[in-house]
């Protein structure tokens, strides 16, 4: 009777997810629509994004060599050329919204609303453009491989948990250039100090931890940022996220992890987010104050940034690909060989 | 003599066609079989695209083949009746799939099977003896009625196989048959297969074969028995399947795994596998010729997939292994040591430990200030940090990280009442845990701290109730760690034998004698201590039968006079 009443419950939430996206989606202007040239069986990326300019050619380079087939993009705002830039690609499609990111749920409404129309029956891939897919076997095979191998396993959502890298040194002490790797400066990670839980509602995994834990939150480990991610799903159009990509509605899409000692399939999202450009980030993402729990994780690293940090200690690792991931403990290859 | 293929293709026909034309370039005849569900445009296409191999490539009536049907059966039946009416001069009718993958020239396979011209090859498993599917049904699949399509309608399938199973229904067997299962991919004689073809008891056959479950794996598998004289019970195709029960696929990566195999066809390469099609459909270089098929590589990958899918690396919490309560499959990733009470008596017992038994010995990594990560880092292995607060707002996977990053080095550490105990219960049921106690040692920092006496009484009764509680929770019935007890009287009484112990249990391999004790604290005094804190009401109850006079093995401490106060 309980369960029965928790679902009705999740159900309500879920209708209420896919309503809020309506409604929002009044909010996006379409400056580029190339959806038509989405062909059956595409994957498609998803990503809404602001002042990422100098970012985008080697993010949209990356994801396309792992095989994405077209990109759709929430443009909230940008004042630095991102929009041209996107707009004069042949395989995306842009939107434009200078409505509040936080009125959107940061973003997880207008994604929503385009994936109802979009994706269904797609794998879709959600990710920032400062977050790169790392998986099992990325060097030798492409993508399709892994959504082909997912869909025949009857698995329909693939978790990536969130590793923060970071450079040795001051992280503003290299600049980073447009179209660079990004994982050229910034190429360390800790391997092994991540709290995980488990949320009873909605049945994901909490992930925290990490560089970010250690350097910014020692003394209020509750709220550090959470690394757990889910974002590669085939779609469906009753499919939501309800929190960034942390988790999902139907809840049984987060349930991406084994709980009888085996391993699931996993990935990780190498995250970009420590290059020189973190500082005026965090300046300005605090003066919007449009970011989760009024911002406070940008707060945390603005104290932090004037004193210009170094995030490396004589433990972090130096990445070298994903096999070094699978064998630290971060990914797993579950049965795929 | 040669060797013919049939093809069942369903999906990827350019795939297919492009095998089909590999095969009959090399003077081989193939019939195809599409399945019906794929559209007519498509199938169109791939007929013409083989159009210039008219003479040796055919295709054979479409069937609707839906999977665990008999309908797949049929399809083999009419396309391997065609080879044989065909192509008089066919020896041997190897089925293959659409996404099967040769390996070797078909020249090699021709070799092969003309020396060994009346051998079957099909793996043919009697399936009451030998359970031969993976999860599912063996024996019954024979012997009950299959009205709902697994498919579709599990739960129906299932309710109707728990039916009939209460109500022992069964079906009869023909006469003659002995049910036998085996994978579909085999490579029969042309003299079998028309026995086959042609017995007088087909219809009976097909009529029974109609009804069973995935006749696929049982309708040739068992007929073989009674119509072959010579069945060689294994597959010339390389396939493995997975736990759940589908097989494995092939990618660019697996080239050399699978020219090493030296099969003469895999199944199932992935479609877009575009090196590894191109690897073994080009012109072959000449190889030692009639090398024997060999798994051996190919299993052992896949069973190492499997056990980590099933079974996973014991002591990883991770995003996709987050195991419930007591099926970790291991706790921990490997030994460590907990000592309590031990520094306490012995000032320099971290470095001695360390000596002795070559581990990494750290301090209270549970301490209430901080993390005492050895050699005082303040990070530490993966990243670790030394703050308090961040390793007691998930204390469990504080630890399991440690022992997982340091693996697989064996880390000790100490602890004691004053520390975070909120991971004690998760230690004792860990098996890798060896806990070693001094009951009472906390005592002695106490009495040593010159603080006033209140306060010592006060900390003394605090400290005395957490460490009951923690010998109460080692004394349970399911206690896995290994535990070790000394009252603080016992252990002054001979430290040298705990001592003993301890080191033979952290370094099993290396077995270290001791000959004399570390140094032990100055006690002096501290029977006195004790009696004074049991008169202000604070009862000592872990530190055993310390002497008043702290004096242990005195032969006249019977004669001496004993002060009572």
């Amino acid at each position: 009777m309980v369960s029965l009443m928790s679902t009705f419950r999740l159900r309500l939430s879920r209708e209420m997810w896919h309503l809020r996206a309506r409604q929002r989606q009044r909010d996006l202007t379409a400056v580029a629509n190339r959806t038509g040239r989405i062909r059956r069986g595409d994957i498609l990326l998803f990503s809404t994004l602001r002042n990422e300019r100098i970012r985008l050619p080697y993010f949209l380079d990356y994801y396309r060599r792992l095989g994405v087939n077209h990109f759709l993009f929430v443009d909230n705002g940008s004042d630095d050329g991102s929009r041209d830039y996107l707009v004069r690609q042949p395989d995306t499609s842009v939107w434009v919204t200078h409505q509040s990111y936080k009125r959107a749920y940061f973003g997880v409404d207008w994604l929503n609303g385009l994936q109802r129309r979009f994706a269904h029956g797609h794998w879709c891939l959600t990710v920032d453009p400062d977050e790169f897919l790392v998986y099992p076997f990325c060097d030798t095979r492409p993508l399709r491989a892994l959504t082909d191998w997912l869909e025949s396993s009857s698995v329909r959502s693939l978790s990536a948990m969130l590793l923060d890298m970071y450079p040795q040194g001051p992280i503003d002490a290299r600049p980073y250039r447009e179209g660079q790797d990004p994982f050229e400066i910034a190429c360390w990670f800790d391997s092994g100090n991540y709290q995980i839980s488990r949320n009873g509602r909605y049945g994901n995994l909490w992930i925290q931890g990490g560089p970010r834990s250690r350097a910014f939150f020692a003394d209020q480990p509750q709220s550090a940022p959470a690394l757990n991610k889910i974002p590669l799903v085939r779609w469906h159009r009753n499919y939501a996220y309800i929190s960034s990509t942390h988790m999902m509605l139907p809840r049984g899409l987060n349930n991406t992890y084994d709980r009888w000692g085996g391993e699931k399939p996993s990935a990780c999202l190498l995250h970009a987010k420590f290059l020189d450009t973190f500082g005026v980030k965090a300046e300005e993402e605090v003066r919007r104050g449009e970011h989760y729990a009024q911002s406070r994780e940008y707060i945390a690293y603005r104290e932090q940034v004037a004193q210009h940090p170094d995030l490396w200690t004589r433990w972090s690792q130096q990445y070298v690909n994903w096999r070094q991931l699978e064998i630290l403990g971060l990914m797993s290859k579950g049965n795929w060989a | 003599m040669t060797v013919g293929f049939v093809m069942l293709c369903h999906t990827a026909l350019d795939r297919a066609a492009q095998v089909a034309r590999h095969w009959a370039e090399q003077g081989c005849p193939v019939v195809i079989h599409v399945d019906a569900r794929v559209r007519q445009r498509v199938f169109r296409e791939m007929r013409s695209s083989l159009a210039d191999l008219r003479k040796l490539v055919r295709f054979s009536p479409r069937h609707r083949c839906q999977w665990g049907g008999w309908n797949i059966v049929a399809a083999t039946q009419e396309a391997t009746s065609l080879m044989l009416r065909e192509y008089a001069d066919v020896n041997h009718v190897f089925l293959a799939s659409g996404s099967c993958l040769p390996l070797r020239p078909v020249s090699e396979l021709a070799a092969y099977l003309d020396e060994r011209p009346d051998t079957d090859f099909i793996e043919s498993v009697m399936t009451e003896e030998v359970g031969w599917t993976i999860g599912g049904l063996n024996i019954e699949r024979f012997r009950l009625f299959f009205p709902f399509s697994w498919r579709r309608h599990r739960r129906l399938f299932d309710l109707s196989v728990r039916v009939q199973r209460r109500m022992g229904l069964r079906r009869r067997i023909p006469a003659g048959l002995v049910p036998h299962l085996g994978s579909q991919w085999w490579c029969l004689t042309r003299q079998t297969l028309a026995a086959i073809l042609e017995s007088p008891d087909r219809a009976h056959h097909d009529r029974y074969f109609r009804r069973v479950w995935i006749p696929d794996e049982s309708y040739f598998q068992t007929l073989v028995r009674r119509y072959s004289s010579n069945v060689e019970s294994r597959s010339l195709t390389l396939f493995k399947f997975d736990f759940q029960g589908k097989p494995h696929i092939f990618y660019d990566d697996h080239l050399s795994l699978l020219r090493r195999s030296d099969y003469f066809v895999a199944r199932k390469a992935w479609a877009h596998a575009d090196r590894l099609y191109e690897a073994f459909l080009a012109p072959k270089e000449l190889r030692p010729p009639n090398a024997e098929p060999n798994p051996g590589r190919v299993d052992r990958l896949f069973s190492a997939a499997k056990e980590r899918r099933l079974k996973g690396r014991a002591g990883l919490y991770m995003q996709s292994r987050f195991p419930v309560d007591n099926f970790e499959n291991g706790k921990t990733a490997g030994r460590y040591s907990l000592f309590q009470g031990f520094a306490e008596l012995i000032p320099d017992f971290q470095n001695w430990l360390a000596q002795i038994t070559d581990t990494r010995v750290h301090g209270h990594i549970f301490g209430p200030e901080r993390v005492e990560f050895a050699g005082g880092e303040t990070v530490y292995h993966g990243g670790l940090s030394d703050s308090a607060k961040l390793r007691d707002y998930n204390p469990k996977s504080f630890l399991a990280s440690l022992i997982w990053n340091t693996r697989p080095e064996h880390q000790c550490f100490m602890f004691g009442p004053a520390d975070n105990q909120k991971i004690n219960s998760f230690m004792a049921a860990d098996p890798n845990a060896h806990i070693f106690v001094v009951t009472g040692a906390w005592a002695v920092p106490l009495y040593r701290s010159g603080l006033p006496f209140a306060d010592i009484r006060r900390e003394a009764a605090r400290l005395q109730r957490v460490e009951m509680e923690l010998l109460e929770l080692l004394n349970l019935h399911w206690v896995k760690a290994h535990v070790r007890i000394w009252s603080l009287a016992e252990f002054l009484d001979h430290p040298l034998e705990p001592l003993q112990t301890i080191v033979e249990e952290t370094a099993p391999r290396l077995r270290p004698r001791l000959t004399s004790a570390p140094q032990v604290v100055d006690l002096a005094g501290f029977g006195r201590f004790l009696q004074d804190l049991r008169n202000h009401g604070m009862q000592p109850m872990v530190m055993g039968d310390y002497p008043a006079s702290d004096m242990f093995h005195t032969d006249d401490r019977q004669n001496r006079p004993y002060l009572v106060s």
